[in-house]
Parts: structure tokens; C-alpha cells; sequence
């Protein structure tokens, strides 16, 4: 069965495990998410279901029909996860209907935004030297051969905007489920900022 | 936050409020050897306290044959089986890395002795 879930960001801790090791955990704010939509074959050419989560102040007309339609509250975010399983339309799906300590997930997000950086934060190219009259410190270096090819080759590693982008971290295992106060525990960091929106899904790679 | 701090009360311990900076103390370690487990104390002067929450540590400090040792101990953690304070420090910092360069008798804190009400 393919798993999903949305959630907030809480932060992060770190917590003990039964070997008395402390281990890095991410706290999630998850779901629950409510069952907008069922897509399938024969309408929409393929099977899928559409979600929403979160509190939302104020929704525009064809939004908020979407939500009449499946019988419930208008949420701030929708999301489409592809999947074979049939749920009803506004049914509420809570975290621990989806994860259980000990499985493998992968998490997205969007990343913290660092605006426009330098090679060497945006891609790890190292600096020159700082000193003996170097005058030459955290500039780009060469932009390659001068008359063969006569141009810089396209994608030569440069400065420009970093951050802000989708980002999945893969094969995250999780710590905790709480169903009653929607919290989800994973090991690790998860992309982007507290209070950032994040997709969990279950792996790709684990077995 | 809260959720945060949620997740973190499920294995707070009481957070051993009364262990101070300068505090001569003795700590109960749990020792895995094998099968068997077995309580190790190690014991010395707390001189820094780092952290909130279930991420605190004490750092402890004592001589050990000439030579100074530092342990670092989150003090939440479920291999400290309990500190025990054996005698106060009177002491006016919050760290006292300035022990690390003192020797002998210079290298004391001294004790704090309870108030006493006239």
C-alpha cells in the first residue's frame, strides 16, 4: 500500500533509544488529512487521491466547491499522492493509519532559501588564498578553455539563486507515531524551515 | 514548539534542578559488559551545565592520578542511573574553565555552606 501524510515542521530534538544513545529526531506536526477526491482510470486516466490539510482562513469559490463536493471543511493545502487504495471522499486519515515506528520513508520539502550565493556555499568549490597579496579570495575561478571552444560550456558550476527548491530526503525511519496529538517522530533532518509544509511518503528504496 | 517540548516530556527525567555549578558530585553510571550490567561512579566537579531539555549535559571534572578528566553527561540519559550532590561549591561563575589551568589547592571550590537563619 502506498503511504502519504502532510504535515508541519515542529523542529527538532534529540531523543534516547533503548540502548541508551541519543539519536537526532525531527518532530512533524502530521495531518490529519482529509479525503478530497478519488481519482481514476476511466475520468481522470489514471488512480490517485487528492488531500487537503491545514486550518484556512479564507477560500475562493472553486476551492471551496471542491470541499462542498467531498462534504468537508476547506483545508490550506491540497495535495495529490498516487495511489491503488480506495478511500471515501471526506474521509479523515490520521498519522497512525499510515505509519508505524520502524518504517522507511522519504520526506519533502521545500528548503530553507539562502538567496543569491557563491560557488563556494552554493557548490562547494574551495576558496583561494587568503593572504600573500592573493586578492583572489571566494571568487568564481576559471571559466574554462579560451579560444577552443571560444564559449563557457553550459551548467559550469555558478553563482546564482540556492535554496528554496523541492528537496526529499530518502529513507528516513520513524521514531514515533502519535495518533491522538498527530505527532510524528523521524530520524534525521527533514528539508525547509519550522512551520514548513512537508510530504511524507513511504520509501522508494527500502525493501 | 510545544510539540517539541511534547516529544521531549516522555523522557525527561525530573531534570536534577538541585545539581549546581561547583558541585562535588558522584554519578551512577550503568555499565553494559557483556550480559551482565553493572553500576560505575564516577565522580568530580560539575563545571559547566550546556543545553535545555532533554539535550542538557553536565560536564564533570576531576583528577585522576595527575592527570584531568572531563566527562561530559547528558543528564537525561537513560544510562545515568542517578547523580548524587556530595558537598555544594561556592562558586560566582556560570563556567569554571578556570580550573583546567589550576593545580593543587588552587584548583578547589569552596564549600557552600547552608544558610543559616538568625
Amino acid at each position: 500500500m502506498e503511504k502519504f501524510m502532510l504535515g508541519k515542521k515542529a523542529g527538532m530534538t534529540q531523543l534516547f533509544d533503548e540502548n541508551g544513545i541519543a539519536i537526532p529526531v525531527t518532530v512533524i506536526d502530521c495531518g490529519p488529512v482529509v479525503v478530497v477526491q478519488n481519482k481514476n482510470v476511466e475520468t481522470d486516466g489514471y488512480r490517485a487521491v487528492k488531500v487537503g490539510y491545514g486550518d484556512v482562513k479564507k477560500v475562493n469559490k472553486p476551492v471551496k466547491g471542491e470541499y462542498e463536493k467531498a462534504n468537508a471543511e476547506p483545508c490550506r493545502i491540497m495535495r495529490e499522492f498516487k495511489t491503488e487504495a480506495d478511500y471515501e471522499a471526506g474521509q479523515k486519515i490520521s498519522v497512525a493509519d499510515m505509519f508505524q515506528p520502524g518504517d522507511q520513508v522519504d520526506v519533502s520539502g521545500v528548503s530553507k532559501g539562502k538567496g543569491y550565493a557563491g560557488v563556494q556555499k552554493r557548490h562547494g568549490h574551495r576558496t583561494g588564498p587568503k593572504t600573500h597579496g592573493s586578492m583572489y579570495h571566494r571568487r568564481v575561478g576559471s571559466m574554462g578553455a579560451n579560444t577552443d571552444p571560444a564559449r563557457v560550456f553550459k551548467g559550469k558550476k555558478m553563482p546564482g539563486h540556492l535554496g528554496a527548491a523541492n528537496v526529499t530526503v530518502q529513507n528516513l525511519s520513524v521514531v514515533q507515531v502519535d495518533g491522538e496529538r498527530n505527532i510524528l517522530v523521524i530520524r534525521g533532518a527533514v528539508p525547509g524551515p519550522k512551520g514548513g509544509v512537508v510530504e511524507i511518503k513511504n520509501s522508494v528504496k527500502s525493501k | 514548539m510545544d510539540l517539541v517540548k511534547a516529544v521531549e516530556q516522555q523522557q525527561l527525567k525530573g531534570g536534577y534542578k538541585e545539581v549546581d555549578i561547583g558541585d562535588y558530585v558522584k554519578v551512577h553510571l550503568k555499565i553494559k559488559e557483556g550480559n551482565r550490567e553493572r553500576v560505575q561512579i564516577f565522580e568530580g566537579t560539575v563545571i559547566a551545565r550546556k543545553g535545555a531539555g532533554l539535550s542538557e549535559t553536565i560536564t564533570v571534572r576531576r583528577l585522576s592520578y595527575g592527570v584531568g578528566v572531563e566527562r561530559i553527561l547528558p543528564v537525561h540519559s537513560p544510562k545515568i542511573e542517578k547523580i548524587e550532590i556530595v558537598r555544594k561549591g561556592k562558586v560566582r561563575r556560570a563556567k569554571l574553565y578556570y580550573l583546567r589551568d589550576r593545580v593543587g589547592k588552587a584548583a578547589k571550590v569552596k564549600e557552600k555552606l547552608p544558610t543559616v537563619r538568625k
